[in-house]
């Protein structure tokens, strides 16, 4: 909403600089956005006639003209302009002046002509080129004949004004309009509001007989009100209406269209005026349209209307969209003679959804959906035809048709001042609050100890006490309420078990080199293809949104990895190629009659190298480096992860892929990505990956520490190398050197793998260091090499090993 | 012999002067000291003199020996600390080479904010709750107090995934399943962390983002409460000598309703492009429970009264950090996130 401080000075004394007006009215709710000065730069502008035109000697395209500045000599200008002729008013920048953005005129000949300032076009004075007539698009502007001449041009043409650009609360369409506006500013200054109900000079000749408003639909029409104007002569309304409808941001177009758009502004009452003449029987009826009907709008474009739009139609057929748009057929045009006004009150709810329907949204909708004041019909009928008659563009048939089937009573709402007090936090008394109510026209008396309050009709949002209790204290001043901290029974502030495992995992993965990434809800659906998804995977039954932005963005992930690898390929493409992230998020799947699923999962990805340095090779971001990530998180949240191989996931190395299990259960999956997938990513290198779900690891995790005494007999240390066949995994000859070791073998790790020159192809050699312990004796040399000698042979008989070494550490 | 041995010792100390290494002390020791060595030799040839002369020369030969012995170990400390710096010295490393690289990962830098966030309500005895990222159009907006077709549904734009099931446009349906959990109970004082999606796209806008809701119930909850508490939390957030001024302002489900604005974290308040001269920045909506609102999910709003706020994290984060662009956040370039 733009707010003209000429404008609005006229209903309320602002006597204090326009930063402070905006602050005061940002306080107060009525946010100020933007103040804009629209000739700040503009100076020594003046209306002139052009008297005389004579060619220039020296050049064809240029003129020179004499120009009157109603008193003097005329002075001389050469211009190239194509639409000067003698007698026109136009605005002359003289020596001295600006223009906008600081361009000064200066003294110039022009071939040899002295030429001592210039004519001005629209652009020149900052104006937005949809406000410039087409005629003057390409020239001078041209003020009306009757413009007097030699005055400051800048008052005429609003560029001495200052616009204030306000951003209403959807609760506040009262506010859309200078009298709401000013009603506002009136009550934060705590000024008088100067506003008179409009007197219309009237015809003899009364409305009766001539015009018939019927309205079918009470409950989407609560209000309709007609007037006649006859001999109207349409034609540009005068140069103060369009310049206070530009300051209001609307384009002026005739006088009789700008009088609807000029009440519209001032008093928030949209409305229509319709070519009476092509009315069928000249009467109005107020009805849903009917299946199949179609009207052709002021925009030219044929709109298909359907029985839940509310129409204007006259005897045949819809004239008008009710409170979204007119109709081209009964446009106010340079032959219109007769018209009727129409002055309605419409169903927010129904305009809101013809116009949604329809596409549309006008100033006069926007300002109907939002409410208006009912009661406020007649008196905008009212001011158009005063301003009709001001502007001398018709004469007004007397009185009005007023089809007024939604009469309200006027709103009373019981008022407590303890309640404000104790809702507010503060210590008014009852008077205060009936003194500040009463800046806002409130009618507030006293009932004990209550205060009864009458709501003014364009406050259509204050229903209840506590509406009222918000406009106490906004005048009061919200920053004037002091600031307490809540009393009561103290509450504990503690994280759930879930988050702060979250954190927690966070904490160790982030210790592990991996970085977190946060990625959309929301992925393509072709991403299950790029992963090489069968049909059947369950996974591609993803939750879809009606209205995505783009099919990029259509569905909800089902799973983080797509878009880890996503994140990869994108830092891949601006060569940042060595890295390992990972992110804690939702996935969804549908679930039929009740709300999708949402689980929280765990996932990393990783590709490249990471840390290493001048003095450390670093890390390949490989299985086994992700595979350590999660076992040094299992260990640390009280988990041991086991893994299982899996050669039949098709995103993955059939040969380089575990399902992660704690226990029993199995908790998700690890390992490199297919080549294919990469492949279809368009990803060069090898890709790790990892997702689990978040809820079962929180389900299983223990806090639970336990110590164990530390031993008191020194250990033995027997480091033992094992060849076995290349096949036979390095956990299962763990578990043979473990289980005949027997309780004495108090650890097990391996340290070494080796295959290549020193080892048969086809073998390799796995190099354990064992430990042995006993709780209550030192052990000897025969107790420990004879459990050597049984795990050899179990070693030997059970996974064909040799032992390739043998060596106390 | 009394003489032979005293010149011996003085022979010995000269020797020992002049031996540089920890084996030529070695050799010394041996050579005087051996059981070949001279001394043993002296005193071997003392059964060939007089027996009254015999305590003199053995206690001469005893000092002698303990007069080399004590030069000796003189000497060895002498050498031993010579070698001792001249290792120290040859060990001399390059101190400018970089550290070892222990190669940490990078929290999200949205992360370190909301946890600040959290930390902060937690101190004021908040509980942090949770809720569902799609949501029932009841408690994204009717319970809410945004009836179909009201106005205010324009406000957020929404991503539909079925007639009355969308993604929730912002972190407020939390407090309306937090009141129906506690039916009734007091106090209630929680906030809700999390993400949250509308259907726009732009330098500004992204269609996910990230809020934190705070709803506090009890029987004399007042809007001055509000007012402290988010005071408080500005002066955690941002410093103490951050400034806060509340605006009047819409939200259905509040009423009073309020923004609140910080002095600009930038400036200071004196103005800048940051808080577009305002010297003021908005960071939070916020207001008194809306009674309907209470009423709604099951509390008797003439016995309690509660306020709520809701804030979102990449604002603050934005502010926090300096970042100016909100396509950062999801676009994850580790070269930005490593900033953090």
């Amino acid at each position: 909403m733009r707010v003209s401080l000429k404008w609005l000075r006229e209903f309320v004394e602002i006597d204090l600089p326009p930063e402070e007006l905006a602050e005061q009215m940002t306080l107060a709710g009525l946010a100020v956005e933007a103040i804009h000065y629209p000739g700040k730069d503009i100076q020594k502008i003046y209306t002139g006639r052009i008297v005389k035109i004579e060619p220039h000697p020296n050049a064809d395209k240029l003129v020179i003209c004499r120009v009157f500045l109603g008193a003097g000599e005329p002075v001389q200008i050469v211009t190239g302009a194509p639409n000067v002729e003698e007698g026109r008013v136009i605005v002359l920048a003289v020596e001295g002046a600006r223009l906008t953005g600081g361009l000064p005129i200066k003294k110039a000949k022009f071939r040899g002509v002295e030429s001592r300032g210039m004519l001005c076009s629209w652009q020149e004075l900052g104006f937005d080129p949809k406000y410039i007539p087409a005629d003057q698009a390409h020239g001078i502007m041209v003020l009306p004949p009757d413009t007097p001449v030699g005055t400051d041009a800048k008052p005429l043409l609003g560029l001495d004004d200052v616009i204030l650009e306000l951003e209403i609360t959807p609760n506040r369409g009262d506010c859309l309009s200078m009298l709401g506006v000013a009603r506002e500013v009136a009550a934060i200054l705590n000024r008088p509001l100067r506003y008179d109900p409009p007197q219309v000079a009237e015809l003899a000749r009364g409305i009766e007989g001539r015009t018939r408003v019927d309205i079918l639909h009470p409950e989407l029409c609560s209000r309709y009100v007609a007037r006649l104007f006859t001999n109207v002569r349409v034609g540009p309304s005068p140069l103060w209406m369009q310049e206070r409808l530009r300051a209001a941001g609307v384009r002026p177009i005739s006088n009789i269209v700008d009088i609807t758009n000029y009440v519209m502004m001032e008093l928030g009452q949209p409305l229509h005026a319709f070519d009476y003449d092509r009315l069928r029987e000249g009467r109005i009826i107020v009805r849903t349209a009917k299946a199949g009907e179609t009207l052709v709008s002021l925009d030219g474009v044929t709109r298909e209307l359907t029985d839940e739009m509310l129409v204007i139609a006259d005897a045949a057929a819809p004239v008008a969209i009710a409170g979204v748009m007119g109709g081209l057929e009964t446009e106010v045009t340079e032959k219109t003679v007769n018209v009727l006004l129409e002055s309605a009150h419409f169903n927010p709810t129904s305009i809101r959804r013809t116009s949604k329907a329809l596409g549309l949204r006008s100033e006069a909708s926007v300002r109907f959906e939002k409410g208006i004041d009912r009661e406020g019909c007649l008196p905008a009928a009212a001011r158009a035809a005063q301003l009709l008659r001001q502007i001398q563009a018709g004469d007004v048939v007397a009185g009005a048709v007023d089809n007024y089937p939604g009469r309200r009573a006027p709103e009373k709402i019981v008022l407590r001042p303890a309640r404000v007090n104790h809702v507010l936090g503060t210590a008014l008394t009852g008077e205060e609050i009936s003194r500040t109510l009463s800046r806002l026209h409130f009618e507030v008396n006293e009932a004990g100890e209550e205060l009864l309050v009458n709501v003014p009709g364009y406050r259509n949002d204050v229903h209840q006490e506590i509406d009222l209790i918000e406009e106490v204290a906004r005048l009061y001043g919200y920053n004037r309420i002091p600031g307490t901290l809540p009393c009561g029974v103290s509450t504990l502030g503690v994280r759930t078990r879930e988050r702060a495992l979250a954190d927690q995992v966070k904490e160790i993965l982030v210790g592990c080199g991996l970085t977190e990434v946060v990625t959309f809800s929301f992925v393509n659906p072709a991403v299950f293809d790029r992963f090489n998804l069968p049909a059947q995977s369950s996974l591609r039954e993803a939750v879809k949104l009606q209205n995505p932005l783009s099919e990029e963005h259509s569905v909800l992930r089902t799973w983080l990895l797509p878009g880890l690898v996503e994140v990869l390929r994108r830092n891949f493409h601006r060569r940042v190629t060595n890295g390992a992230v990972f992110e804690l998020g939702r996935v969804f799947s549908p679930r039929s009659r009740a709300l999708p699923e949402e689980r929280l999962m765990l996932a990393a990805a990783g590709t490249g190298k990471i840390a290493g340095g001048w003095n450390a090779r670093g890390l390949t971001v490989d299985y086994y480096f992700l595979k350590g990530v999660f076992e040094t998180l299992a260990a640390r949240i009280g988990l041991h992860f086991s893994f299982a191989p899996v050669n039949n996931h098709p995103s993955f190395h059939p040969g380089r892929t575990a399902r992660i299990f704690s226990g029993e259960e199995e908790l998700g999956i690890l390992g490199e990505l297919h080549p294919d997938v990469l492949e279809n990513l368009e990803l060069t290198g090898r890709v790790v990956a990892c997702e689990m779900d978040f809820a079962k690891i929180t389900a299983l995790a223990r806090e639970r520490r336990q110590h164990t005494p530390l031993p008191r007999f020194p250990a033995v240390e027997r480091d033992l190398a094992v060849v076995v066949p290349r096949d036979v995994p390095a956990q299962a000859v763990e578990e043979i050197i473990k289980r005949a070791g027997g309780p004495l073998l108090h650890s097990v790790s391996l340290f070494d793998v080796y295959e290549g020159e020193q080892v048969k192809k086809g073998f390799r050699s796995l190099a354990f260091a064992l430990k042995f312990l006993a709780a209550d004796r030192t052990l000897t040399v025969e107790e420990v090499a004879s459990r050597i000698e049984n795990i050899t042979a179990e070693l030997a008989q059970k996974a064909g090993a040799e032992i390739r070494a043998e060596k106390m550490s | 012999m009394e003489q032979k041995l005293l010149q011996m010792a003085e022979e010995a100390k000269k020797v020992l002067e002049e031996a540089k290494s920890l084996e030529e002390i070695n050799e010394v020791r041996i050579r005087y000291l051996g059981k070949k060595g001279e001394l043993t030799r002296i005193l071997r040839g003392m059964g060939a003199l007089p027996p009254d002369r015999r305590p003199r020369v053995g206690q001469v030969a005893n000092e002698v020996r303990e007069v080399i012995e004590a030069t000796i170990a003189a000497r060895t400390a002498a050498v031993k600390e010579r070698i001792k710096q001249a290792r120290l010295l040859a060990e001399k490393i390059d101190l400018t080479l970089p550290g070892t690289n222990f190669s940490l990962g990078h929290f999200h830098p949205l992360t370190l904010v909301q946890r600040q966030i959290e930390d902060i309500f937690l101190g004021l005895g908040f509980e942090i709750a949770e809720g569902p990222e799609v949501e029932l159009d009841y408690y994204n907006f009717e319970a809410l107090n945004i009836p179909k077709d009201h106005p205010a549904r324009d406000m957020q734009d929404t991503f539909f995934i079925g007639e009355e099931v969308v993604l929730r446009t912002h972190t407020s349906p939390v407090q309306v399943r937090t009141m129906e959990r506690m039916a009734g109970r007091i106090p209630v004082k929680v906030i809700a962390p999390g993400k949250v999606y509308r259907r726009d796209d732009d330098a500004t806008h992204s269609p996910m983002f990230h809020q934190v809701e705070g709803l506090a119930i009890d029987t004399r909850i007042t809007f001055g409460d509000l007012k402290g508490v988010l005071q408080t939390f500005a002066a955690e957030m941002f410093g103490t000598s951050t400034r806060t001024r509340f605006r009047p302002s819409f939200f259905p489900f509040t009423e009073p309703s309020a923004e609140m604005d910080i002095s600009c974290v930038m400036c200071g308040g004196r103005g800048c492009r940051v808080c577009s001269y305002s010297g003021w920045l908005e960071i939070l909506g916020c207001g008194s429970v809306h009674p309907q609102v209470l009423e709604m999910s099951g509390y008797n709003s003439e016995e309690v009264t509660g306020f709520a706020f809701g804030m979102g994290i990449e604002r603050i984060t934005m502010l926090k950090y300096g970042i100016d662009d909100l396509r950062l956040f999801f676009d994850n370039d580790l070269r930005f996130l490593e900033q953090f």
